[in-house]
């Protein structure tokens, strides 16, 4: 059981939300003689018969002239069984960002409803906003339940009406709890009032309710953080966003795409750490020297975020100055990284009462929530925020006033918009004389991949089948002549081949593709988007060992790399990923040109 | 029950190192505030262990009342040699001897809210643009909504409009030269977790801590320590007792408690069952009025 739970909680005072909170912290003893005397002193002066348990979490005089919460105030108390971190947040809709605040970091969410009222248009907002903000646990607290009679029928209402709600949420682990927080039925004990009621006090549920798998364990993400450097050693330290890293761990580092291992994993004060997790800060020493710095992420090779500067996200907004509008530059905190971002298109703007879509929004205020398409100046390493809250979170500071004017969640990168259409044609591909497919044949530079997409070509054509070579060395003189060799050029590069290879397939020739496309990641979209299509794809690995390659070196290109006047070179200094389930793999013992060639069309074939 | 997870006060101390780390990253001229009391000795241990194997990359500053315990003067002096790093020292008397601020006088007249203007004045003269602070949220009511960023205008001023939401573990730390912010990495600490690390880690602390003899009188119902910056008055009788402080601050105003928990594991077994706030139970100054210190973090106060 992880030791500490961040509760978020939203509601009005109309709610009893203070009254459940004072309850709490009074009925598990977390309230000191000191503060519970000062709240009697002034329940006292106001008047009041017994003491308001609900002034014991008003903070800023400010509020307390106003009679309400304008901000997220955080209460901290504990049981034998745990530790409990509450960020507490108003619950109207002009405190939204306050609400969204508190979630961020949340584990659960305590959602209040009146019994009286029902599921109201607060309510669903806010479990609408735990939703949104990644919040898997939500609690139901139906309070009031003293004023309703203690009806177990008026408690079954409610729980169906939100339960049909909470369909439409991405909320996996739901709880309703019939409460009475001004007597304290079942808050955190059980009390006699409603004997129908089975299921553990909300203080029980809060000690039991299992969080620890919610963390990302599977994608290892380090953000590097800050680079220590002390005589020879040098550390790059940062947080764990998600998986587990491990001494002797291969690593990539991003952007560059440089993969070495990992040679020691440090905790505070130098004590190693034999696996590293989530939310653990370390510091990691490399194999190799490599130029890493803030802003840079550490994964394993075989799992990537995605890198990408043109974006779809969520954003809230939180200035009440200046409003979100497309077109305006800001500057966009990630993880450890921050860079210069405009906001390039408002898709809808989302009604967070009724979820309904208004696409002809043009702009977002104060506590408005969005849809957006983002570009960066630098792509961003993310995954979905679904996925990593760490790595699918950022905000946007207005870089005039520095204030933070936005929380976002990145949802990918970007998708065409609705203004792009298919249109469809009026000759199906059976009624094409000949039926296409892609042969892609993937190694190292050398490896003898050319040579055998030649012969197949020359083959297909002497057979009557249509077939056209796309050679990774002719493209780049034409269509992908504006593309380096940085890590995205080559995602690029292997994109746009993978795009004009699906589109002669589908007009019925075959496409045989000669490419390093060194990163499987890569590859398997290109696949995916063949078989979305319906087209047959072949992945073929020209598996010709390094020192082969090296060895024949037919464009004499190994020798300048090694020489250091290439740089981003497959093998020598970037990464190439092999294939993990190919459909083919030829090595150089394997036979003469012709003969590998017959191999893959035999598979072709079949 | 699966593995990979770290116990409360790692997840606390983690949560410490990355606010530290990005602090050192992203500003110019940090400095953490070391008065020699245990949530800035906790705070200096977590700062130098995020930077481990390198020195700690930053000072450390004492606003120094003139009216300390004379055991924790002697604990700051031996905690910065042992640990290697740079003290400042900002003396309240400078203040006063330049006429800046002007002595309390009477009863009850202490010099901690003089310690603003010298704490500002310093981070003026050293162009500091982040001071870490070992404020805690559970402290005190106004202390439950500040930020982990706090930030402080070119007055020093703390206003409560333009504090910046803090989402997930970004903090925008951006500032314009005059500006700065206040850092509180120690902010979802509690008393407990703080007594609960000194025993894990087995931290040094000033001997004030721990259960000790002293003569003692009692005013306004707190138990007050006789030394040369306080006698008691008349009708206020002195008599010794065996106390322990939960906090050190100013001498004047830094009240005891009746104990005999003379280690850390003691003292946490005595915090865990305690029923009255360290700052009720022990310090005058934050009994002031109610919005006693909502108005000093208006006016800069740590």
């Amino acid at each position: 059981m992880p030791p500490l739970l961040r509760v978020a909680t939203a509601g009005s005072v109309d709610d009893g939300k203070s009254t459940l909170i004072g309850r709490l912290l009074h009925d598990s003893k977390a309230l000191f003689t000191d503060q519970l005397a000062a709240v009697e002193r002034t329940s006292r002066d106001r008047g009041a018969g017994g003491p308001d348990l609900a002034l014991v979490t008003d903070g800023l005089r400010a509020e307390r002239e106003q009679g309400i919460t304008i901000d997220v105030a955080y209460r901290y108390f504990a049981t034998p069984a745990r530790k409990f971190i509450l960020a507490d947040t108003p619950g109207h809709v002009q405190y939204t960002r306050n609400t969204v605040t508190g979630a961020s970091t949340a584990d659960v969410a305590l959602i209040l409803v009146d019994a009286r009222k029902g599921v109201v248009e607060q309510c669903r907002r806010h479990a609408f906003l735990a939703s949104l903000l990644g919040v898997g646990h939500l609690v139901l607290c139906v309070n009031k339940m003293d004023l309703v009679g203690w009806s177990r029928e008026r408690f079954e209402e409610i729980k169906d009406d939100f339960a049909r709600f909470a369909t439409r949420l991405d909320v996996h682990d739901l709880t309703f709890v019939p409460i009475s927080a001004l007597h304290g039925d079942n808050v955190v004990h059980r009390g006699a009032a409603m004997p129908w009621y089975e299921g553990p006090s909300l203080l029980h549920h809060l000690e039991q309710v299992h969080v620890a798998s919610d963390r990302n364990l599977i994608d290892v993400r380090l953000p590097v953080q800050y680079v220590i450097r002390a005589g020879d050693f040098r550390g790059y330290a940062g947080t764990m966003a998600g998986g587990v890293l491990k001494p002797g761990d291969e690593v990539l580092v991003l952007p560059s795409g440089f993969s070495t291992t990992v040679r020691a994993v440090w905790g505070p004060g130098g004590v190693p750490v034999a696996e590293a997790f989530p939310p653990q800060a370390v510091t990691v020493e490399l194999a190799d020297e490599l130029d890493v710095g803030r802003g840079d992420l550490l994964c394993r090779p075989g799992n990537r975020p995605h890198a990408d500067g043109d974006l779809d996200a969520m954003v809230c907004w939180f200035s009440e100055h200046a409003g979100l509008e497309p077109g305006s530059h800001y500057l966009l905190r990630h993880t450890t990284s921050e860079t210069a971002a405009t906001v390039a298109e408002l898709d809808y703007r989302l009604d967070v009462n009724t979820l309904h879509r208004d696409e002809t929004a043009t702009g977002l205020s104060l506590n408005e929530i969005g849809r957006v398409r983002l570009r960066t100046r630098r792509p961003l390493l993310f995954d979905p925020y679904r996925r990593n809250r760490t790595t699918g979170g950022f905000v946007l500071i207005d870089p005039v006033t520095q204030d933070t004017v936005a929380a976002g969640m990145l949802t990918g990168p970007r998708r065409p918009g609705r203004s792009v259409v298919w249109q469809s044609a009026a000759v199906t591909r059976e009624q094409r004389p000949t039926q296409g497919a892609t042969i892609w044949l993937t190694g190292l530079s050398g490896s003898g991949k050319s040579t055998i997409a030649v012969e197949l070509e020359r083959r297909l054509v002497a057979l009557g089948r249509p077939a056209y070579l796309l050679d990774g060395d002719n493209l780049r003189h034409g269509l992908n002549a504006d593309l380096g060799f940085s890590a995205r050029d080559r995602t690029e590069n292997v994109r746009r081949a993978g795009e004009v290879a699906r589109l002669f397939a589908d007009a019925g020739v075959v496409a045989v593709v000669s490419l390093i496309s060194p990163y499987r990641a890569g590859r398997d979209r290109v696949r995916a988007v063949h078989e979305a299509a319906g087209l047959p794809f072949v992945e073929v690995y020209v598996d010709t060992p390094l020192e082969v390659c090296e060895a024949r070196d037919p464009k004499g290109l190994y020798a300048r790399a090694r020489a250091g006047e290439l740089t981003g070179f497959t093998g020598i200094d970037t990464p190439y990923e092999p294939p993990a389930a190919p459909d083919l793999v030829l090595h150089p013992g394997d036979g003469d040109p012709a003969t590998l060639a017959a191999r893959v069309l035999a598979l072709l074939e079949r | 029950m699966t593995g990979y997870e770290l116990s409360q006060s790692g997840v606390l101390e983690a949560e410490a190192v990355h606010v530290f780390r990005e602090v050192a990253a992203t500003f110019e001229r940090p400095v953490l505030l070391f008065s020699g009391g245990k949530d800035s000795v906790v705070m200096l241990h977590v700062a130098v262990r995020a930077f481990w194997p390198a020195p700690l990359p930053f000072p450390v500053l004492h606003v120094d009342t003139g009216h300390n315990f004379d055991e924790v003067l002697e604990f700051r002096d031996r905690a910065v040699r042992e640990l290697g790093v740079r003290l400042l020292v900002g003396r309240v008397q400078d203040d006063l001897d330049a006429g800046r601020v002007v002595e309390e006088r009477g009863r009850g007249a202490s010099r901690n809210r003089l310690q603003t203007v010298t704490l500002l004045r310093m981070i003026r003269e050293h162009s500091f643009d982040a001071v870490f602070g070992g404020a805690r949220r559970d402290e005190e009511k106004a202390r439950a909504k500040e930020r982990v960023f706090s930030f402080r205008d070119e007055f020093g001023q703390w206003d409560p409009r333009r504090q910046r939401p803090e989402l997930w573990n970004l903090y925008n730390g951006r500032h314009r030269k005059g500006e700065h912010i206040r850092v509180f990495p120690l902010s979802n600490w509690t008393e407990l977790d703080v007594w609960s690390y000194i025993a894990a880690e087995r931290i040094a602390l000033p001997s004030l801590y721990f259960a000790h003899r002293r003569r003692v009188f009692q005013r306004d119902g707190m138990l007050l320590a006789c030394s040369r910056h306080l006698a008691p008055e008349a009708g206020e009788e002195p008599y010794e007792a065996v106390v322990r402080f939960r906090t050190v601050g100013d001498a004047t105003c830094t009240g005891c408690v009746e104990s005999p928990a003379a280690t850390p594991e003691e003292v946490v077994a005595e915090v865990a069952a305690s029923r009255v706030t360290e700052r009720g139970a022990t310090r005058a100054d934050d009994r002031i009025s109610e919005a006693g210190m909502e108005d000093r973090k208006k006016e800069g106060y740590f």
